[in-house]
């Protein structure tokens, strides 16, 4: 394997005389394949990381009432073209500033809008697709937060929360880690983003969730939980498996390069890793629920799996099989006992984003040392603390400003009759109330 | 004239149905309700919160018939209703002052 491995080096090598005459050969050469190869897994992870869009929207869509259901469809669309501007705004060149141009070394990166008219760095890939790949994580930080705070939160209010974090909040902390900051210079280890994007997310959304206040009626006097359920667990679980298959994206296109051998099987590990992680979580969550309240809940199936997805996401490569299975199984664990939890603490989360992201989120980034070389559970843990400390404390004073402006929650009578009706006069179904 | 208000469990719908055309009626309402009456609801649990359903669903019919007819139709529903289980169901027969039938006019017995 090791020669193997200096093989596309050699050759490329080989071929630096004939590189000039390379617009005249018929082939491209092995540097440009490599681009093409690399450019190719961006785009392709890419598409597959919008298609959890897809699947968030579909999830939260089945796990709220009727009467909620197309207030929730909006902040879905509406969070992912405000990710697309934003990101391209300024939230691009604020995580990837480039070596020398920090603003804060480090710690803030440049502020400017992203150009993908750029040349072509044959044994790269192309920028632009790194721009769409790179947004499209962007995109799903903020989806985690539109989960938890449904059915009470007013709509406009919540856009402006999101054109804060996918401008400002987001990049700034991602680029300490991917962008080349501190947290990397640290040996901070998060491969596709448990901290980055599903802990920020979570944070946020926590943050969310404590200014917001509780829907009406979840929680009685006596300190009883009263259920909501949701109105359609068939979409749910189609969420659910869209938001699995586009994870293959999120964490396989990761990877960042598909040139070499090398890099491409590592790719097919991570899908492997990836899906055992969802498979093992669903199975964890199915088995602790039956064997906790003597039935199964497909809720907490659903948020099992997901709460496998992110717990590998922070090391989808190193581990084996194996390894993804533990990790992945605890993950499922953790969400059975955290919506109970957090029920108790009075935070009302309709999807169980928290649990699904903050928490697993952690539990992923504290496991990756067990398999990867050259991390520490120190690291990995003051790494974690950065990112949340300053994801909760900047969304916690943007909702509180949000609050105390425009307000951000519906009055009892729009929540009690329904967001659809008052924030958009609009119903999911009106079929079934009109006739 | 009377009009025959029976609540009965959803799956007999068919059977019923099918046992009054035999029987000769011309027309029914159908409406889909929810309700108790002996039977009890249950106990369902969600993300780790119990909760109770007291509500059962049921069918409601509604169907007016000429006097001489009533407890003919009643006897139909009862028999073909009927499981022998708590949550069978009710049936209630009302005096009906008029009827009309709106195409054409027709009013009284005529317009069943």
């Amino acid at each position: 394997m090791t020669k193997i491995k200096y093989l596309p080096l050699a050759a490329a090598i080989a071929m630096v005389p004939t590189l000039g005459a390379a617009q005249d050969a018929e082939f491209a050469t092995l540097e440009q394949t490599t681009f093409i190869f690399n450019t190719l897994l961006f785009l392709i992870g890419g598409f597959l990381v919008f298609w959890m869009a897809a699947g968030f929207a579909m999830l939260e869509a089945g796990l709220v009432r009727s009467k909620n259901v197309t207030t929730q469809l909006t902040k879905n669309m509406g969070l992912f073209g405000i990710a697309a501007i934003m990101y391209w705004l300024i939230g691009y060149n604020i995580m990837y500033p480039g070596d020398g141009n920090w603003i804060i070394e480090g710690v803030f990166g440049t502020i400017s809008p992203k150009d993908i008219k750029t040349d072509i760095d044959a044994g790269g890939y192309s920028n632009a697709s790194d721009f769409f790949f790179q947004l499209m994580f962007c995109a799903t930080t903020a989806s985690i937060v539109s989960g938890t705070m449904a059915e009470r939160v007013k709509l406009w209010p919540f856009l402006i929360f999101v054109v804060v974090l996918t401008g400002i909040i987001y990049p700034i902390e991602a680029s300490w880690q991917w962008g080349g900051g501190f947290l990397s210079a640290m040996g901070f280890s998060d491969f596709a983003g448990s901290t980055l994007v599903h802990a920020a997310g979570g944070f946020a959304a926590l943050a969310g969730a404590i200014i917001l206040g509780p829907r009406l009626g979840k929680y009685s006097k006596e300190g009883r939980v009263i259920p909501l359920p949701g109105s359609n667990l068939a979409l749910a679980t189609l969420g659910t498996f869209i938001l699995w298959m586009g994870w293959f994206g999120f964490n396989g296109a990761s990877q960042l390069a598909m040139g070499t051998l090398e890099d491409v099987d590592a790719v097919a590990q991570i899908f492997a890793n990836t899906n055992m992680a969802a498979a093992a979580g669903a199975i964890a969550a199915l088995i602790l629920t039956q064997v906790m309240y003597g039935k199964v809940d497909l809720t907490m199936v659903l948020n099992g799996a997901l709460a496998g997805l992110v717990s590998i996401t922070a090391g989808p490569l190193d581990p084996t099989l194996f390894g993804a299975l533990w990790i992945g199984a605890v993950g499922g664990v953790i969400v059975v006992f955290a919506v109970p939890f957090l029920d108790k603490l009075k935070i009302d989360d309709v999807v169980g984003a928290i649990p699904v992201h903050l928490i697993a989120g952690f539990w992923g980034t504290l496991v990756v040392p067990v398999y990867t070389e050259g991390t520490s559970f120190v690291t990995q843990i003051i790494g974690f603390a950065a990112v949340g400390i300053f994801v909760f404390v900047i969304s916690l004073i943007a909702w509180m400003i949000l609050k105390a402006t425009l307000g951000i929650r519906a009055s009892e009578e729009a929540e009690i009759n329904g967001l659809d009706t008052s924030e958009l006069g609009m119903e999911a179904y009106p079929e079934f109330s009109n006739g | 004239m009377k009009l025959i208000i029976a609540t009965i469990k959803p799956f007999k719908l068919e059977q019923v149905r099918e046992a009054l055309t035999e029987a000769g009626i011309r027309g029914l309402m159908v409406t889909e309700v929810k309700g108790f009456g002996a039977q009890s609801g249950h106990t369902e649990i969600y993300r780790g919160a119990e909760y109770v359903v007291n509500f059962v669903p049921k069918v409601k019919l509604e169907l007016v018939v000429a006097d001489s007819m009533a407890d003919q139709i009643v006897e139909v529903i009862s028999t073909s209703a009927r499981t022998g289980k708590i949550g069978d169901g009710k049936i209630f027969v009302l005096d009906v002052n008029q009827t009309v039938r709106v195409r054409t006019g027709e009013t009284g017995e005529d317009a069943i």
